[in-house]
């Protein structure tokens, strides 16, 4: 998984709340080979007309905000199914973080799984956050995981939370593979005493 | 609490033989065996490779493409969809890629991955077995802790060879006594789930015994633990035994000459001590079980073949919402006899009951009779193995005589990946597991029976007690 520390980006709005896992990629594209390719298939359902034509006025098909990096977005973010297609749709497309009141708890893990911050913060900052993302000029903000800041285009700098071993993972990009892999040792001592003893496994 | 602390059950000694290391709840569990298909494997392969990594032990690493294979002649070259063609190159390339054990389609030993593990000799006792699908639960039938995994997980086992896990509960489902007439594999399993709900089993590990457990084949026994994940338990057990033993022996993958006499002598230690701790315990008498059907769209929704279709009202709290919603999509009525319900279709095959014990049963039935007109009946063996046996033992024949379609191996309309599907409202008496809501094909409509009691079905064209044939 790839290490992240510092983020800067362009964050769009999406205050919209309850985004489920449905609309980040609907089920269509679960037949996949591929947990990468599905960025085009994000919130396919909003962007994307009848005919497979863009929705000018969905915010990810505008100019400016097709290259974000960060989401604001609305309360309960990531409802619905378990699928890891959700947070590899977004990765896909390029979304590092994301930013809301209150998270789905699958999703939640799922993006840390995937090396995607999700941060929860209160209703105020949100609001402030949101309004920043809404002006193009203001929509640039940076992510400090290390010192937990998030910093404002204007320069202000706002605190957040995050729970101490994911973000060990995320700055170390750690996955479970990763981790394990550090008992290395251990799993090749065990292995060894355990073909010994079973020698038929 | 002295001798409790040293009593183990038999999952509790499978888990202390793998246990790497443990922290608080969570453990690492050595992996013995890894099972892998084409539908949840593509992601864990492709991460691989991103991190450029290997597996970390290829001889335990066994693919077969199952899912969305097609089971006509020509598939080969009719592969049904564009993304099922894509899924199968995927694996097969996987598998050559990095080196694992592979049985392509076109390879005679080919099948549904929980036929084929226990066909070849991977699946011993007291292993730990997991593959990205659910009812791995099915190798539990030797004494093996085997689950299922999602495909984060599958690319863990790939890079490690092990598995972050907690331990589950233990659970016991003893079942005395005789079966009677008629009362199969399937209908014990059923039976089980129809008592205990689909969360009975929630956060446990069941091991099943009793002698009627202990009669059944080791067929019969892989039939009541593949269906432990729709009791909700992770995993089912069976203390290996004689049977096992002469089941295990001579196969392909299985140990030979020394290693054998002391696997035996380790594998004669894998049964749950006398005063072993269960967190629950369920008892049945194999009298009181009786050939069952499904009536609904949830694998608990049991009832005895002589029985009539429940009324919402029988049921409590969310269960009459979901009982009107099942009968309205099954498109019964209550009060209906179940032996009433005509069928349109008949699928005999799966995980559950794809064997060559399975297809005797059928033969037993249809032997010498007609499937009725208008019913498309189909079997589908567990592998190409099962299909060439049954091939030699004359079964084949009989039924396709009796005007049965005889297919190629795969998962098929268990779950209606590939072409094999039904049609919205077609009735079908299936051996397979599971009879959600378009499981079988979109408004497809699935009684779950053993295949004794779907032959029966395909005979009469309706829902049959089979002891009446
Ligand atoms: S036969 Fe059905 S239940 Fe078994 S592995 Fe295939 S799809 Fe799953």
């Amino acid at each position: 998984m790839e290490k992240f520390n510092i983020l800067e980006g362009i964050a769009a709005p999406m205050p919209l709340i309850n985004i489920d896992t449905d609309m980040l990629i609907p089920k269509q594209f679960l037949k996949t080979i591929k947990r990468t390719g599905l960025g085009e298939n994000l919130f396919f359902e909003m962007r994307y007309d009848q005919n497979g034509n863009e929705i000018k006025d969905f915010i990810l098909n505008k100019d400016h905000y097709s290259k974000a990096s960060i989401i604001v977005g609305g309360a309960n973010f990531g409802c619905g199914s378990s699928r890891e297609h959700a947070p590899w749709a977004l990765k896909d497309f390029g979304i590092k973080c994301i930013i809301s009141t209150s998270f789905a708890d699958i999703f939640f893990n799922n993006c840390f799984k995937n090396g995607i911050l999700p941060i929860i913060v209160s209703e105020d900052l949100h609001q402030i956050l949101l309004q920043d993302a809404e002006m193009e000029t203001t929509s640039i903000m940076k992510i400090y995981l290390e010192n937990q800041k998030i910093v404002r285009n204007n320069g202000d700098q706002l605190d957040f939370e995050v729970d101490e071993f994911k973000k060990y993972c995320l700055l170390n990009g750690l996955d479970d593979i990763g981790l394990t892999l550090k008992s290395a040792d251990k799993i090749s001592i065990f292995e060894k005493e355990y073909s010994d003893k079973f020698s038929w496994s | 609490m002295k001798v409790m602390a040293k009593s183990r059950t038999l999952y509790d000694k499978i888990w202390d033989n793998h246990l790497i290391q443990s922290e608080n709840d969570t453990s690492l569990i050595y992996i013995d065996r890894h099972l892998v298909h084409e539908v949840t494997s593509p992601q864990a392969f492709e991460g691989l490779r991103e991190a450029g990594r290997k597996v970390r032990a290829p001889n335990k690493t066994i693919a077969v493409p199952d899912h969305n294979v097609a089971t006509t002649s020509d598939r080969l070259t009719n592969f049904g969809s564009e993304e099922g063609r894509i899924q199968l190159e995927t694996l097969d390339k996987n598998a050559r890629d990095f080196g694992i054990h592979y049985y392509a389609v076109d390879d005679i030993r080919q099948g549904i991955v929980h036929i084929i593990g226990p066909e070849q000799g991977w699946t011993l006792p007291g292993m730990t077995i997991v593959c990205g699908d659910s009812h791995t639960a099915t190798h539990g039938a030797f004494g093996a802790l085997a689950h299922g995994i999602g495909t984060s997980e599958v690319e863990h086992v790939l890079a490690t060879q092990t598995l972050i896990q907690q331990k589950s509960k233990n659970m016991k489902v003893e079942v005395s006594g005789e079966l009677g007439n008629g009362v199969t594999a399937k209908d014990i399993t059923l039976t089980i789930i129809g008592k205990t709900g689909t969360a009975g089993g929630t956060g446990h590990v069941i091991e099943y015994c009793g002698n009627a457990i202990e009669s059944l084949s080791m067929e019969g026994r892989m039939t009541v633990c593949n269906m432990a994940i729709e009791g909700g338990a992770r995993a089912g057990l069976i203390a290996p035994d004689q049977k096992t033993l002469d089941y295990v022996k001579g196969r392909p993958h299985s140990p030979k000459g020394e290693k054998w006499d002391k696997a035996v002598k380790f594998w004669k230690t894998l049964f749950s001590d006398p005063d072993a701790y269960f967190d629950k315990e369920i008892f049945l008498k194999a009298e009181d079980i009786a050939p069952v059907v499904t009536w609904g769209t949830s694998p608990e929704d049991v009832l005895p073949i002589t029985d009539f279709v429940p009324s919402p009202d029988n049921f409590k709290g969310s269960k009459v919402e979901a009982a009107k919603r099942s009968l309205e999509y099954m498109g019964l009525r209550p009060g209906q006899k179940l032996q009433d319900i005509e069928v349109d279709a008949v699928f005999i095959g799966s995980c559950t009951n794809g064997r060559i014990e399975d297809l005797r049963e059928v033969e037993k039935i249809v032997k010498g009779k007609k499937v009725k007109s208008g019913i498309r009946a189909m079997v589908v063996p567990g592998s190409g193995l099962v299909k060439k046996q049954a091939e030699e033992e004359g079964i084949a024949n009989s039924l396709k005589e009796a005007g049965f379609d005889w297919r190629m191996p795969g998962c098929s309309m268990c779950l209606a990946m590939n072409p094999d599907q039904l049609l919205p409202e077609e009735r079908c008496a299936a051996t397979s597991n599971r009879n959600f809501e378009g499981r079988q094909g979109r408004g497809g409509r699935t009684h779950l029976m053993s295949p004794a009691m779907a032959a029966a079905a395909a005979i009469t064209g309706r829902l049959t007690d089979v002891r009446d044939i």
